[in-house]
């Protein structure tokens, strides 16, 4: 029982993930695929740590696929934002198409 | 032209998938589980997707941005390797390799924004 919810479990993170990284070789933008990739693809990999959890149970291996779920949570948010304000403070250009960019006009609100 | 790229795409993207399916793959490990090798193997195409983003892009942001999710797959990379080989030391190459990743990129991104590693 543990282990076919565990695989169903598996196989949702690998749908996630799949579609995280077409969208980071179809999207046109630095923004869009770091919003794209980032998000489905922390939440894939942490749908296959928890089915690893599921298979092994309360082990050392299943202990250790549980801190690693909690230490992608808190760190991939983090690795993203600054690597958005550094594409940003570098100078990247937005897509063409793009509709507002408000952390330029923040930039230039401040004193 | 765009069409036209968009069909070429879908079709390698479709080959690679079915061969995937259809095909039993030649591994190295001794694999008790057949639909986990399957899973393993599409894990492996989405890294390849990462690899050619840094191949690619026009930007160095791009590089870093997908630098930084080829080190969240190989946590995933690590955690299905463990199951069908019953290793269980897997999941700790994956944990270590996750925390340079996280470092690592914070560091690439202060280096983007034109300060130096030191303040």
């Amino acid at each position: 029982m543990n282990e076919a919810v565990g695989l169903f479990f598996i196989i949702l993170g690998l749908i996630f993930d799949f579609f995280g990284c077409l969208g980071l070789i179809r999207l046109p933008d630095v923004y869009n695929r770091l919003q794209a990739a980032t998000k489905s693809v922390t939440l894939g990999t942490c749908s296959i740590l928890f089915g690893l959890f599921l298979f092994k149970g309360l082990t050392a291996a299943g202990i250790k696929a549980i801190l690693a779920t909690l230490f992608l949570i808190l760190t991939s948010p983090v690795a993203a934002h600054a690597l958005a304000r550094a594409a940003h403070k570098s100078g990247v250009k937005l897509w063409s198409n793009s509709v507002c960019d408000k952390y330029e006009e923040d930039k230039n609100a401040l004193p | 032209m765009i069409r036209l790229r968009w069909l070429t795409g879908v079709i390698i993207i479709g080959i690679l998938l079915l061969m995937i399916i259809y095909y039993r793959l030649s591994s190295l490990l001794e694999w008790q589980s057949l639909l986990l090798e399957r899973c393993f193997f599409i894990l492996l195409l989405c890294g390849f997707f990462c690899l050619w983003r840094i191949l690619k892009g026009p930007t160095p942001a791009d590089r870093v941005v997908a630098i930084d999710i080829l080190g969240i797959l190989i946590l995933g990379f690590c955690a299905i390797l463990g199951i069908p080989t019953g290793r269980d030391w897997y999941i700790d190459i994956g944990i270590a390799w996750a925390l340079q990743s996280f470092i690592s990129t914070l560091a690439l991104a202060k280096y983007l924004e034109g300060r130096d590693f030191d303040e």
